[in-house]
């Protein structure tokens, strides 16, 4: 074997070297060999000298725990067998009912997450109307004579106000949070049907 | 040997042989072989691994037209050498210890 058929050989062997590595390695041999052919040793013997493939490549791989070998890491996508591509259609009636449902009691609950959230808008709603329209009327009252009716009328929309301001602040969180809350759900979701790339 | 013993003591062999002058690998080999067999992927293993560990440094040179690796030991090489010198004492104290006991046993 002549040192080019050597080191194509030992080449395609070390495949699963990374590129750098393999280039780094095969110079190594290739000056070997050069200085055993100018010592006068013929090119043959200089390659024979230097071991056979099978034994520098077994060499190789056992002194490189931590090299990459891409054949390791590249799992090539396991093809669905015939067995299961049955299996999915025959049990499509099952799996595609209990898929809606699961879908249906996941809407169910945004809809009842978020209509809590609308309910308590309005109240909110109502608070600042009730207040407004309190204090309208407690003015009107005021003025008209009813002094002690007109301050109690003020009073408690002051107070009504005071809760709409309160409840304010707690559903502007509560909003917030739900926000927070779905855009995870819809991520999670979204995961679960695109798969993360293992990288060791 | 010890596969971590039997390295260790390859790793200092191969500072020693570029302890002098800077040697490229064949003369590495060839310097040892009066001693013992390397064989070529061993010297490349402990080589990459020494110039890791910044026990020595390559620089290539224009040799016959052609490019040669040569490694030159550093200064943390020699620090390597002199301790194994320094070790070697306790290693050779337990080894007449393991010689006399057998010898006396027999």
């Amino acid at each position: 074997m002549c040192k080019r058929e050597f080191l194509d050989a030992l080449a395609a062997r070390l495949s699963a070297l990374s590129p750098q590595e393999r280039e780094e390695r095969l110079s190594f041999y290739s000056e070997m060999i050069d200085d055993r052919i100018e010592e006068g040793c013929p090119e043959e013997n200089a390659v024979t000298d230097i071991g056979s493939i099978e034994e520098i490549v077994a060499q190789i791989l056992s002194d490189a725990p931590h090299t990459r070998r891409e054949g390791e890491i590249r799992t090539p996508k396991k093809a669905l067998g015939a067995w299961a591509i049955v299996l999915i259609i025959i049990g499509f009636p099952l799996w595609f009912s209990l898929a809606i449902a699961a879908f249906a009691v996941v809407l169910s609950v945004y809809v009842v997450l978020w209509s809590m959230l609308v309910s308590l808008w309005a109240v909110f709603a109502a608070l600042v109307a009730c207040s407004l329209s309190g204090m309208a009327a407690g003015g009107v009252a005021l003025f008209g004579g009813h002094s002690l009716f007109g301050m109690a009328m003020v009073g408690a929309s002051l107070a009504l106000a005071g809760l709409a301001i309160l409840l304010f602040l707690a559903v502007k969180a509560t909003t917030g949070g739900t926000v927070w809350l779905t855009k995870r759900l819809a991520f999670r979701g979204v995961a679960v049907f695109s798969k993360k790339e293992k990288v060791s | 040997m010890d596969v971590q013993l039997k390295r260790g003591f390859l790793d200092v062999c191969v500072l020693a042989a570029i302890k002098n002058e800077d040697s490229y690998g064949y003369k590495i080999i060839k310097d040892m072989k009066p001693y013992f067999d390397m064989s070529e992927s061993t010297l490349y293993t402990i080589l990459k691994r020494l110039e890791l560990a910044g026990m020595l440094t390559v620089y290539t040179a224009e040799h016959g037209g052609r490019l040669r690796k040569y490694y030159h030991i550093t200064r943390a090489g020699l620090g390597r050498l002199e301790d194994f010198k320094a070790e070697w004492h306790e290693v050779m104290t337990m080894y007449r210890f393991v010689i006399k006991e057998e010898t006396e046993h027999v």
